[in-house]
């Protein structure tokens, strides 16, 4: 297998106060990997740092054989990745119609409408609302919304930041289920952030696990699945 | 009705359409303010500057077309206006690369401060190089319609109040269409409602603020444009009285909303002119000024404003 995403010993920073303290961490090419850890972790900050925003203090974050560390972050996104980010950041003044076209900017109109179809027929619900303003968007709609808005780039590394946060029980099966769905039928190569371990080291072939900005440990989703310590320290009451 | 009441009737008639007239160019220069200030959350008071550049501009323009002797009036206008939007859109791009980028994430006053500068600036510049005394232009678009008289009191509706009206339709018309339907709109507005959002979805948020300045740049030299031809008249100093009209009407408006800058610009021009026509010309700038103070005192977020943008 051949890595998509590869970050060797990459650093972050909040002014003073070191987020990310030398993580490294590969996606290959198809695989689903998740990244778990506590709040406060810096799940989020990984993700951002991957995007360029905060830029990486120290270490190499490559994408598909190209050192993008030093990037601009629009450059970054140009080249195949996509965020549905922490919080959604559904833009609340337009509609979702236009919140979807956002996530096509710069494609022809002609695949933009091709693709909003595929997300129309992965979240039948989004269609509905289509003349709906993002800002009145119910919770699970707006993380339908915004993962619908990262598909429309047409990315090949999806990156999604606790897509079931919030959310009731049966909205997180659908979205998993979706996300399954795109990796088995299209290939797409997901990394996917979650403090509910439990369903996020199910549906991943691989996993990660986050502590005070390191990584503690990695294995596949299962075996990860199957420790102890994990299970004490981040399944407690989820069956 | 007796006599005195249509005139009187006819007096206000006269007013008002002075009145929307002066709002309609005010409006025009509100839009710019409100556009920044939507994506970058600074007023940009180098604004009413770029507004006056945009009159000189349109006077030197006429004046090479006239000396090289194109008599057709539309046709000098059109010209002028293409060119003088042109040049005038290319400081409102310098302005922002100058004073304003380098200082974007900076402390909250920085920009301002320097906003302040460029303004300075781009007075002296044309203070210096075009004299500081009023030059003029005469009337090009001479003539108007009767709309009524009563009692020997004409009611007249100028061609040139005509031009100027169909004119800022016709641009805000233009300009609506862009932000509302086009993709650069549709990133100016992403980049008003999210800039970190925006970024990450690909759009290069630095050049889109860039052609922000620029639109609102053509915007206010069209403003400018009108204003000489309305006016006959121009100085080095207009920018400043007329740009805190104009940022008062994105006030009252509601900073950030496009419709509101509009609407903000008709109430201001209505103000000053009704106040000008009852009360006193002298003091006519007081009326609008007063406005402003009023409007950020009792009602910040204004008439169509999100009460969620916080007011510098
Ligand atoms: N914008 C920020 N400025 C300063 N500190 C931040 C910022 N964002 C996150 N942090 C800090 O960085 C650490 C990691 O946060 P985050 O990446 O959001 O964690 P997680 O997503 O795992 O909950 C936390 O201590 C948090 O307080
Ligand atoms: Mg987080």
């Amino acid at each position: 297998m051949s890595a998509l995403l590869q970050l060797t010993g990459v650093t972050a920073f909040y002014g003073a106060i070191q987020a990310l303290k030398g993580v490294d961490l590969v996606v290959n090419k198809g695989e689903i990997v998740t990244l778990i850890g506590s709040n406060g972790a810096g799940k989020s900050t990984l993700m951002m740092t991957i995007c360029g925003n905060p830029r990486a203090r120290n270490g190499q974050i490559v994408y598909d054989g190209e050192d993008i560390t030093r990037l601009p972050t629009f450059e970054i996104m140009r080249r195949g990745l996509a965020q549905s980010p922490e919080g959604r950041r559904i833009f609340p003044r337009m509609s979702v119609h236009e919140n979807l076209l956002m996530g096509a900017y710069g494609r022809p109109p002609a695949e933009a409408s091709q693709d909003m179809e595929q997300v129309f027929t992965l979240f039948p619900r989004l269609k509905e609302r289509m003349a709906q303003r993002g800002g009145t968007l119910s919770g699970g709609e707006q993380q339908m919304l915004a993962i619908g808005r990262a598909l429309m780039s047409r990315p090949r590394l999806l990156l999604l930041d606790e897509p079931s946060l919030g959310l009731a029980p049966l909205v997180v099966k659908l979205i998993f289920g979706a996300i399954r769905e795109l990796n088995r039928t299209t290939g797409l190569t997901v990394l996917l952030v979650e403090q509910n371990a439990f369903q996020a080291l199910r549906l991943a072939h691989r996993g990660y696990v986050l502590v005070n900005g390191a990584i503690t440990m990695a294995g596949p989703g299962a075996e990860l699945l199957a420790r102890p310590e994990i299970r004490a320290a981040y399944l407690e009451g989820a069956h | 009705m007796n006599n005195g009441a249509g005139v009187r009737v006819a007096y206000a008639l006269q007013q008002i359409i002075n009145g929307v007239t002066l709002g309609m160019i005010y409006g025009l220069i509100a839009v710019g303010y409100t556009m920044v200030y939507g994506i970058i959350g600074m007023i940009n008071f180098a604004h009413g500057d770029i507004f006056m550049i945009g009159a000189f501009l349109s006077l030197m323009g006429l004046t090479v077309l006239s000396a090289l002797g194109i008599t057709s009036v539309p046709l000098a206008l059109a010209i002028t206006l293409i060119a003088a939007c042109s040049i005038a859109a290319l400081y409102g791009w310098s302005v922002e690369r100058i004073a304003y980028r380098p200082l974007r994430g900076s402390f909250r006053m920085a920009p301002l401060i320097s906003a302040i500068g460029m303004s300075i600036v781009l007075q002296n510049f044309v203070q210096v190089s075009q004299g500081a005394r009023d030059l003029n232009l005469m009337p090009l678009i001479p003539g108007g319609l009767k709309v009524m008289e009563e009692d020997g009191f004409v009611v007249q509706l100028s061609w040139m109040q005509v031009a100027i009206t169909i004119t800022t339709l016709a641009m805000l018309g233009i300009f609506t269409w862009l932000v509302t339907k086009t993709p650069l709109g549709r990133s100016m507005r992403a980049c008003e409602q999210d800039l970190k959002m925006a970024t990450l979805l690909g759009i290069d948020t630095d050049r889109t603020i860039s052609l922000t300045f620029v639109i609102g740049a053509a915007l206010a030299t069209v403003a400018g444009m009108m204003f000489l031809l309305y006016y006959g008249s121009i100085n080095f100093y207009i920018g400043f009285s007329a740009g805190v009209k104009a940022f008062t009407a994105a006030v009252l408006g509601g900073v950030g909303s496009l419709p509101g800058a509009v609407l903000g610009g008709l109430a201001i021009g209505l103000i000053e002119s009704l106040w000008s026509g009852y009360a006193s010309v002298q003091y006519k700038n007081v009326a609008a000024f007063s406005v402003l103070v009023v409007v950020l005192i009792f009602m910040p977020s204004g008439l169509l404003g999100r009460a969620d943008i916080e007011k510098v």
